[in-house]
């Protein structure tokens, strides 16, 4: 990135796209978690919609604005190691949360 | 002695030396709040239905500091651009500015966490809930003496399940009244703050930890845009190097922003 030519306005022309779909995304967001879905206006479902929504978000900030579309390979490498790591750390717990030895939780 | 590779990448990494050294900081920086968001999963999976609150926060304020990060992460990418083009008065405004944002995004927060400090829920001796904001306290308003009164504005519920879910129709078309509570009359009182329940205790560990990550980056992004940017005058290059990993860090506290809105206010 830093080696590529810099052109300030074609960066404010990003940034402007850029706060005009986080404005969006965020404004999907609130709508979705106001919104009545699915027959018993179900929670689950609300979470995983407005996370994914949140995720497009996320990425148009890694992406553009910490110019991860066209970083290094050891980044990516680093990010990789994160990823899975962050995954076992999430994962393992959820797993966990439903291994009680025998006779010791009550739910 | 001079610092190797502060402008140029290593030939073996591709990168300059600062750049890996916060991507490995970033990478630390998502077991940390990764553990965090784990601890959330837990402790609002385990909760039985109902348990968990909803609408306990102000939507509106944390869409505006929503909006006022975003704000911030695009200054700050502007900023290292103006750098990178040797702008060094659009780098001054556009870094002033995410300061600005950064600070007022604190003011806001910190008006959050007051709001919490001031909103107790009042467990009667004959099993109602008075919850609310407190207006004032007696003088001699003791709750150990059972002396003096406290007077709130909120609602009486009978149940406190009730207090819940602030979103269902039930408490949105609830009036809000004054309540003046002989300390005699109360069983339990207790603020919004994070001992209060599960949730609270885990949107203020979230919140300030980020906070604290906020606050952070506003001192070395001041720093920079004060004292340090004297840096500019002898070598740019570097300078603008070090504006790009303060950036990064600073989307880094953005992104994590992005799932903190959502997760705590939103859901």
């Amino acid at each position: 990135m830093s080696e590529q030519p810099v052109s300030l306005n074609s960066y404010i022309r990003l940034c402007a796209v850029v706060f005009v779909v986080v404005l969006c995304t965020t404004a999907s967001m609130i709508a979705t978690s106001y919104a009545h879905i699915g027959t018993s206006n179900d929670w689950t479902l609300k979470v995983a919609i407005i996370l994914a929504i949140a995720v497009v978000n996320a990425f148009l900030v890694a992406g553009y604005l910490m110019h991860l579309l066209s970083e290094k390979k050891l980044v990516y490498t680093v990010l990789i190691f994160t990823v899975f790591f962050f995954i076992g750390l999430v994962g393992l717990t959820m797993w966990a949360m439903h291994d009680f030895p025998p006779g010791t939780a009550s739910h | 002695m001079e610092i190797p590779y502060t402008i140029n990448a290593r030939p073996d990494t591709g990168l300059y030396n600062a750049k890996l050294g916060i991507w490995l900081f970033l990478a630390s920086e998502v077991m940390l709040f990764g553990g965090l968001f784990s601890a959330y999963i837990l402790l609002r999976v385990s909760q039985p239905p109902g348990g968990w609150p909803h609408g306990w926060l102000d939507v509106r304020l944390g869409t505006v500091n929503t909006l006022l990060l975003a704000l911030s992460a695009i200054t700050t990418l502007l900023a290292w651009a103006a750098c990178k083009v040797r702008e060094f008065g659009k780098f001054k405004f556009f870094h002033g500015c995410t300061i600005l944002l950064a600070l007022t995004f604190l003011g806001i927060k910190s008006y959050e966490y007051h709001d919490k400090w001031i909103h107790y829920e009042i467990q009667l001796t004959n099993g109602k809930i008075d919850d609310g904001h407190l207006i004032e306290k007696s003088a001699d308003f003791d709750l150990a003496k059972k002396t003096g009164t406290v007077t709130l504005h909120g609602r009486e519920v009978d149940n406190h399940v009730e207090l819940m879910d602030l979103r269902s129709p039930a408490a949105q078309s609830a009036k809000l009244d004054e309540m003046t509570i002989a300390a005699a009359d109360i069983k339990k009182m207790e603020n919004y703050g994070p001992r209060h329940n599960t949730f609270t205790a885990i949107y203020f560990t979230l919140t300030g930890l980020h906070a604290l990550h906020i606050f952070g980056g506003t001192l070395v992004i001041f720093y920079f845009w004060g004292p340090g940017s004297k840096l500019y005058k002898t070598d740019p290059e570097r300078f603008t190097n070090r504006i790009e990993v303060s950036g990064l860090f600073w989307h880094f506290v953005d992104l994590v922003w992005i799932f903190l809105f959502p997760v705590l206010y939103l859901t």
